[in-house]
């Protein structure tokens, strides 16, 4: 009886496998038919009938490993959705995941071998703007194409990347507006650490303080990266009573600011500050209770209320842990395999050329991303909505301001 | 012609091991090698040269320096310096706010080059700057630290403080030197791409013809009576001192040696892999190439390069294969060769190759040659006699 019973129950789900085998692989002919591999791929990227492998090119290893992880996650998680959804025309994505070792030469060759050795149809991956100069000029040399995740200061449009993290003044600018009106800001202090994201970011910031909103700047200061004494700096902000704190500290230097910020008795009681660089994953470290009332300006938080965050932030937990969180970088990570896939699907083909050419009509859009509609501009960035989060104890933030879309705009003219 | 054979070659043995290493970084690894991987090697094979410089310094002068990517990166930035301003034409810089200016230094709110840079407009300067600037650097270095009697442990500590300063000053002004994200997007050598695959395999020849060449300079100033000093005072320092040799100007003149053979590297580096940054100049690569130096064995000039081979193709297999468990892995090599091997690749060659029948020859009589030529040169260093070895440096 036991035995008849599991040999039904055997035959049965055989079936039933081999219905859904079979419908798949029709499907999935019925697709990569109508996309002859010969056609799709005229450079030699590596493509095949069934499967096109992409790379995953972050830091595993080092100081970076804290930041990028999140990063990573994210597109492995996109490129699983899109594959149970039928892959891309046709196609599975297969990944070859590469360690940076938060290196910046090692990102120089690990991304010469993902292109000329591996032959990568596209590559998710990079995190600091120094591991991105690295890669640059092998990407355009390869012509291989990058998407990169993380907000940044400008000043760059490369053919062969796809900026999908806010550029500088699309994250400053609306943050500077807010703070004005909002909490009627006169005085500013600038604080940044030393290297070419805070520097840049606080000159546009600089120059629209003070010749759009007729504001002053009372001090403009840099750290060395990991830098933990800032009691000096924290001396001069007691001085000069600024109405507001405009900081981008970075890394381990962050923990060391806002935990010394508030052990000299400056909250968000007795003082405004917007911050460019402190995102949940930073929250993690720096504690929720060191930072709560502050203000972050990013174009997406974790707590954002719409069904798309809702489903992405469930779909993460479930793949990366319950403790898991989810910081603007990592969305804007998830949104590269999306928008790689629509600009592929788009222009019918993964050479790279054909990719970028439907990338700069400005019709790649995403209705699906949790950060809301998002839409590919000709010049390579994404427009975006700029938020404001308050911080609360429990390392989540409240969104207190929300902009339209904001044009990216790499090369602001006036601000350079 | 017989001069050249036994000084620059060492001998039978030694012209042997040479002619080894030629045929394999010569004509077996460009052979078989596709260009990605030939280009790994050569940029494995400017580190060789930071490990030969060891052998000199720390190998047979004793002096450990834990600064040589101070040297490294001196001459590198020369040579990032030169072709980034080459790099930077008014024409390919129009969208800056000072166009022909390179690319950070309109970011950081330079408006003209400064006078540092001026000079590296030459390709003659620049050659100069790669030989003179690090020998200088070092010359003052080791004038003030020898001088004083500055040595042992002390050094290697100075030599990394200085490492660390160093770092801190590039990324700290990052308006004249590019910063943490160092000097990038190079492009062309006197008009000349060397992003393409024939100027790669160009240079890679050049690099391994000038490593080889190094390694023949090296081995003749060790088989010189400055050699056999270097020995002495390595285990009888003041024994040498009392004989009446000014033992400061000895370690100053080989420290300044082994600063130009790493700055060479350090150059060939930036022509091969197209930028330099600051994470070459730091305490890490500094130790690092400490690291290969100790693996392919301190006191042999060819065992060296072998051992920076095997660890940078160690890391990189690693790293490609076990993207999340490769740094355990090279921890695990270090540690098997440190615990097992204290000398290195060349003391494995030396203590196993005579087992092998076929191999016995070889080593028999390079060991012959090495004694001929030079006296005091023995593999382990625990068993020189301190006597004989001073009693050779007098002879």
């Amino acid at each position: 009886m036991s035995y008849f019973s599991r040999r039904k129950f055997l035959g049965k789900t055989g079936a039933l496998l081999s219905a859904m085998v079979a419908a798949g692989f029709i499907t999935s002919t019925a697709m990569a038919a109508d996309y002859p591999t010969a056609e799709v791929n005229t450079t030699g990227l590596a493509v095949t009938d069934d499967t096109v492998t992409v790379g995953i090119l972050h830091s595993l290893t080092g100081t970076m490993a804290i930041s990028e992880t999140g990063a990573q996650e994210a597109e492995k998680l996109a490129i699983k959705q899109i594959n149970e959804s039928g892959g891309i025309l046709g196609r599975q994505i297969k990944i070859i995941q590469e360690d940076g070792a938060s290196d910046w030469p090692t990102f120089a060759e690990k991304s010469r071998k993902l292109l000329r050795n591996d032959k990568v149809a596209a590559v998710f991956g990079c995190w600091t703007s120094a591991s991105r100069k690295a890669v640059l000029p092998i990407f355009e040399q390869e012509n291989g194409i990058l998407y990169y995740p993380t907000f940044y200061e400008g000043l760059e449009q490369s053919k062969n990347v796809i900026y999908t993290g806010q550029e500088a003044t699309q994250q400053i600018l609306a943050g500077l507006d807010w703070v004005a009106e909002e909490k009627g800001a006169k005085t500013y202090f600038l604080i940044g650490s030393d290297y070419i994201w805070p520097r840049t970011s606080m000159k546009i910031a600089r120059i629209h303080i003070e010749k759009v909103l007729g504001g002053q700047v009372v001090g403009e200061e840099y750290k060395p990266l990991g830098d933990t004494q800032f009691g000096s700096i924290i001396n001069r902000i007691r001085l000069r009573k600024p109405d507001v704190i405009f900081a981008a500290v970075v890394g381990g230097s962050n923990v060391a600011w806002f935990k010394q910020l508030n052990a000299a008795g400056i909250t968000s009681k007795n003082q405004t500050l917007l911050t460019l660089s402190v995102t949940e994953d930073e929250v993690l470290g720096i504690g929720g209770e060191n930072l709560e009332g502050f203000y972050s300006v990013m174009k997406y938080f974790q707590s954002l209320d719409n069904p798309n965050n809702v489903e992405f932030v469930k779909a993460f937990k479930e793949m990366h842990g319950a403790d898991s969180v989810i910081g603007d970088v990592t969305q804007a990570a998830y949104l590269g395999p999306w928008l790689w896939k629509a600009a592929v699907e788009k222009a019918g083909s993964f050479d790279i050329d054909k990719i970028v050419e439907v990338s700069r009509t400005g019709e790649i859009e995403l209705d699906t991303a949790p950060e809301g509609y998002v839409k590919l501009h000709p010049n390579h960035h994404l427009w975006s909505k700029t938020r404001i989060g308050q911080w609360n104890r429990d390392g989540q933030a409240t969104v207190v301001f929300e902009s339209d879309l904001i044009e990216p705009n790499p090369f602001p003219e006036g601000y350079q | 012609m017989n001069f050249v054979y036994e000084r620059f070659l060492g001998g039978k043995n030694g012209a042997l091991a040479i002619a080894i290493l030629a045929i394999l970084i010569l004509v077996i690894f460009p052979l078989f090698l596709d260009a990605f991987r030939l280009n790994l090697v050569g940029k494995y094979l400017t580190f060789a040269f930071a490990a030969v410089s060891l052998v000199l310094l720390w190998g047979y002068g004793g002096i450990l320096s834990l600064g040589q990517g101070v040297f490294f990166g001196l001459g590198g930035y020369a040579m990032a310096m030169f072709l980034k301003l080459e790099a930077s034409d008014p024409e390919s810089t129009k969208i800056q706010t000072t166009p022909g200016i390179p690319d950070f230094m309109d970011w950081n709110q330079l408006y003209e080059l400064p006078w540092f840079w001026i000079p590296f407009e030459s390709f003659t300067f620049t050659l100069l700057a790669i030989i003179l600037v690090p020998s200088i650097f070092a010359f003052i270095i080791g004038y003030s630290m020898f001088k004083r009697r500055v040595g042992g442990v002390y050094f290697a500590i100075i030599t990394q403080v200085i490492a660390v300063i160093l770092t801190v000053l590039i990324v700290g002004q990052q308006g004249y030197t590019g910063g943490i994200n160092g000097i990038t997007d190079l492009k062309t050598l006197n008009g000349w791409d060397i992003r393409t695959d024939s100027a790669k395999l160009a240079l890679y020849f050049i690099n391994a013809l000038l490593l080889l060449g190094v390694i023949m300079l090296s081995k003749f100033i060790l088989t010189s009576k400055f050699g056999q000093l270097l020995l002495a005072m390595k285990d009888k320092e003041d024994r040498v001192r009392f004989s009446g040799y000014d033992v400061s100007n000895f370690k100053i003149f080989v420290f300044c040696v082994s600063a130009v053979i790493a700055a060479i590297g350090g150059a060939m580096f930036t022509l091969q892999v197209g930028f330099m940054s600051p994470s070459f100049v730091g305490i890490v690569p500094s130790i690092e190439m400490v690291i290969f130096a100790a693996v392919g064995g301190r006191m042999s000039l060819i065992g060296v390069v072998y051992g920076t081979l095997l660890v940078n193709f160690g890391k990189t297999g690693f790293s490609e294969t076990f993207p999340e468990l490769w740094l355990f892995l090279m921890g695990g090599l270090f540690i098997a060769v440190v615990m097992f091997f204290p000398n290195g690749l060349a003391g494995i060659w030396n203590k196993y190759a005579p087992k092998v029948p076929f191999l016995r020859p070889l080593v028999n009589s390079s060991t012959n040659a090495e004694t001929k030529s030079a006296p005091a040169k023995i593999e382990s260093e625990s068993t020189i006699e301190p006597e004989s070895t001073t009693e050779g440096a007098k002879s």
